[in-house]
């Protein structure tokens, strides 16, 4: 937890950051060539949404939902021009600003997301891990099995639930929230569980419970404290895939209301019947918008991953987080319960679940 | 030998069991969460009838009971088999069921065959020339696959090669004539490509192979990015192990280092990852499906999410969840049987 990216999205435990010089720095210091590269256009693609986001009102032309200016309406369907530089929507909005309105929105729902699935998913895991037992067993079951449900699936119906026709801004962008951190707390849960498992076969623990204190302070004093480490990696890698939830939800109809704010997933899902008419500048700009996001968190995380996991790191930096990502799933997915190697390595010999490919690796064919 | 069989039928036995739970919770929690908008006719209906028949028709479709009571009764029904039926147009969901699940299965199975053949020629490359040029476009490329949500992906294919060029079409499963034609043709497989061929009339299984192309590139190379970062990740782990050193140093080329060894080792995750594939195809077919207009389960299922019909919701929901739980099950199996790495 030494260096922490400054776009990193919150985590628990985050120590301040007033009193550092420049953080993030060391990060950016601690890396090399292509890895700094990629670090550096994650960085610069994340720095300029957030801008864009907070700037909205300033930087955008019009309003999300404004279908006149002071000429009049806009009209629709009208190609990229000096008035509207990206074009109109179908609608008659302006293509450009409900893009950057959209980065708020984007913004947001993450912000939201991440916050909520790790307060609900990370005491969770520590108290699962750390009672143990049936309790633990019930919970993996059920995280387990919410875990193997198609996720967007799982968003849209929760979605479905909690907005109940609510239209208004902050009510949409809440429901949108919710919906993704209900997919997300079983990753979080999943994590953080496995962590706590191995973390509490740790002398320290035994030291800690010796000198009297009481389970919640060794769980949430020693135990988080340590098994916290891995939530800036994991909160920036779901992050891309909460913006992706977004915009699948909106894409389905499911999001946001658009007249409460903009949001990019609705402006694609309207522009499909333009692109047989050869209409592209409604679509193809949004989708590059979330490209560009997606891309730019995905990048931040995969070198935070590099860097702050060094266990996970390869010879010659070959891991990247989503390869050990990859890895993890490749892992877990016939195990039951799921544990960490490093939980395996805890656990007694006959509790052992199966490790599929990856994780025996000098045993192999020999 | 003996004991390691019992292990494994023992493990695969325990995994067989998990499905109960696994579906009873799936089952649950969308049950209640469903029931917390309200009843399905309310929801449906609510503000198009009057209260009094709002109510008459509660209470003969049996809402106006206990929550509990209507768990109990729907959980003895999906036991045996039975969905329920549609509110919005009266299927019965498990008909549904069939011919849309056809048509999602042919598009995944598409789909995979698109990920096989740009995914793993493309990683086993970027593992072949690892850190040089080759390995950081395709990398790229990689990212950018996953960056890129499958509908803009669609929406582009079809920008590109239905509407300015023309080449394909852009949405359904075949010509409307051709459509009829097959339909026409008696008992159907709902599987179209089938259903062509069983036809033998080359111009309607032309029609329907040109439909695929578009939705099986777009959901085909999200997944091609999974196995790009897959095979080739694993490629370098092994080329990294003993045996393969072993290999190098008997004087065995590059080449079959790479071919032999290397490779056929990476394959085997493949497998694994294909059943939490299973998951993602699923939900990304929801969106490739609603862009290409493709009538499978989610087109099908988002139409009846819009017509807040929860009736149908709930049961198709019901049966995606068994079709995860059975072929984590299945990919479970597979992989115990396939690898002998894997340990009871």
């Amino acid at each position: 937890m030494a260096v922490l990216d400054p776009t990193s999205v919150p985590a628990v435990r985050t120590p301040p950051r007033a009193g550092r010089k420049i953080p993030g720095l060391a990060l950016i210091r601690s890396t090399h060539g292509l890895q700094r590269a990629m670090l550096l256009i994650g960085i610069g693609l994340i720095a300029f949404f957030v801008v864009v986001a907070l700037l909205a009102d300033v930087i955008a032309p019009y309003s999300f939902n404004a279908i006149r200016g002071p000429d009049g309406l806009f009209g629709t369907q009208l190609p990229p021009s000096s008035a509207h530089l990206l074009g109109t929507t179908v609608g008659g909005m302006d293509v450009l600003s409900r893009i950057i309105f959209g980065a708020r929105t984007a913004v947001l729902v993450v912000l939201l997301a991440t916050a909520m699935s790790i307060v609900v998913g990370v005491p969770l895991g520590v108290f699962s891990g750390y009672v143990g037992g049936w309790v633990d067993r019930v919970f993996v079951l059920v995280t387990d099995a919410l875990y193997a449900f198609p996720s967007l699936l799982m968003a849209i119906i929760v979605s479905v639930m909690v907005s109940r026709g609510q239209s208004s801004a902050f009510g949409g962008i809440f429901a949108a929230s919710v919906s993704i951190t209900v997919v997300f707390v079983p990753k979080y849960f999943r994590v953080i569980r496995n962590a706590t498992m191995s973390a509490k076969a740790e002398p320290y623990v035994d030291a800690a419970r010796v000198a009297g204190a009481r389970p919640a302070r060794i769980m949430f004093g020693h135990i988080l404290a340590n098994v916290s480490q891995s939530l800036p990696v994991l909160a920036t890698l779901n992050a891309s895939e909460a913006i992706l939830t977004l915009a699948g939800l909106g894409f389905l109809g499911f999001g946001i209301e658009p007249t409460a704010a903009a949001e990019w997933g609705y402006d694609l899902n309207k522009a499909l019947s333009d692109v047989t008419n050869g209409i592209w500048w409604t679509g193809v700009f949004p989708g590059i918008a979330i490209v560009l996001i997606v891309a730019g968190v995905a990048l931040v995380g995969e070198s935070l991953n590099d860097v702050l996991n060094p266990l996970l790191r390869t010879r010659g930096g070959a891991t990247t987080a989503d390869e050990a990502e990859l890895e993890a799933m490749v892992r877990s997915v016939a195990t039951q319960p799921t544990m960490t190697d490093t939980a395996r390595a805890h656990a007694p010999p006959s509790e052992q679940s199966p490790a599929p490919p990856s994780s025996d690796k000098e045993g192999d064919e020999r | 030998m003996r004991t390691s069989r019992g292990a494994l039928l023992r493990y695969l036995a325990l995994r067989l069991v998990l499905i109960i739970p696994t579906v009873f919770i799936l089952v649950s929690v969308v049950f209640f969460f469903m029931r917390v908008i309200g009843d399905p006719i309310t929801a449906a209906q609510g503000g198009r009838l009057s209260p009094e028949q709002l109510e008459a028709r509660r209470e003969s479709a049996g809402y106006n009971r206990p929550v509990l009571v209507q768990y109990g009764e729907y959980l003895s029904q999906v036991v045996r088999g039975d969905f329920g039926t549609s509110f919005s147009d009266h299927r019965r969901i498990s008909d549904v069921l069939i011919t849309n699940g056809a048509a999602t299965l042919e598009l995944v199975i598409w789909a995979l065959l698109v990920a096989f053949l740009v995914g793993i020629p493309l990683g086993r490359l970027a593992a072949r020339f690892h850190d040089r040029i080759a390995d950081v476009t395709i990398r790229s490329f990689a990212i950018l696959f996953y960056a890129a949500p499958v509908f803009f992906v669609g929406l582009l294919l079809k920008l590109l090669f239905s509407s300015k060029l023309g080449w394909l079409p852009s949405s359904g499963r075949a010509s409307t004539d051709v459509q009829l034609a097959l339909d026409r043709q008696g008992s159907t497989t709902h599987f179209m490509i089938v259903d062509a061929i069983r036809s033998g009339n080359g111009e309607y299984i032309a029609d329907v192979l040109k439909h695929a192309v578009l939705p099986a590139t777009a959901l085909g190379l999200l997944t091609a990015g999974i196995f790009i970062r897959l095979i080739r990740i694993n490629m370098l782990e092994t080329m990294r192990t003993d045996f393969v050193t072993a290999a190098r140093a008997r004087g065995v080329p590059e080449r079959k280092v790479v071919s032999r060894h290397a490779y056929r080792n990476a394959l085997i995750p493949v497998v694994t990852v294909m059943g939490m594939e299973i998951a993602l195809l699923l939900g990304s077919s929801i969106l490739t499906e609603t862009t290409f207009e493709w009538k499978g389960i989610g087109y099908i299922l988002s139409q009846y999410l819009l017509a807040r019909d929860f009736v149908a919701v709930q049961g198709l929901v019901t049966a995606i969840a068994i079709v995860v739980a059975v072929s984590s099950f299945l990919v479970d199996v597979i992989n115990a049987l396939v690898d002998p790495r894997v340990r009871y």
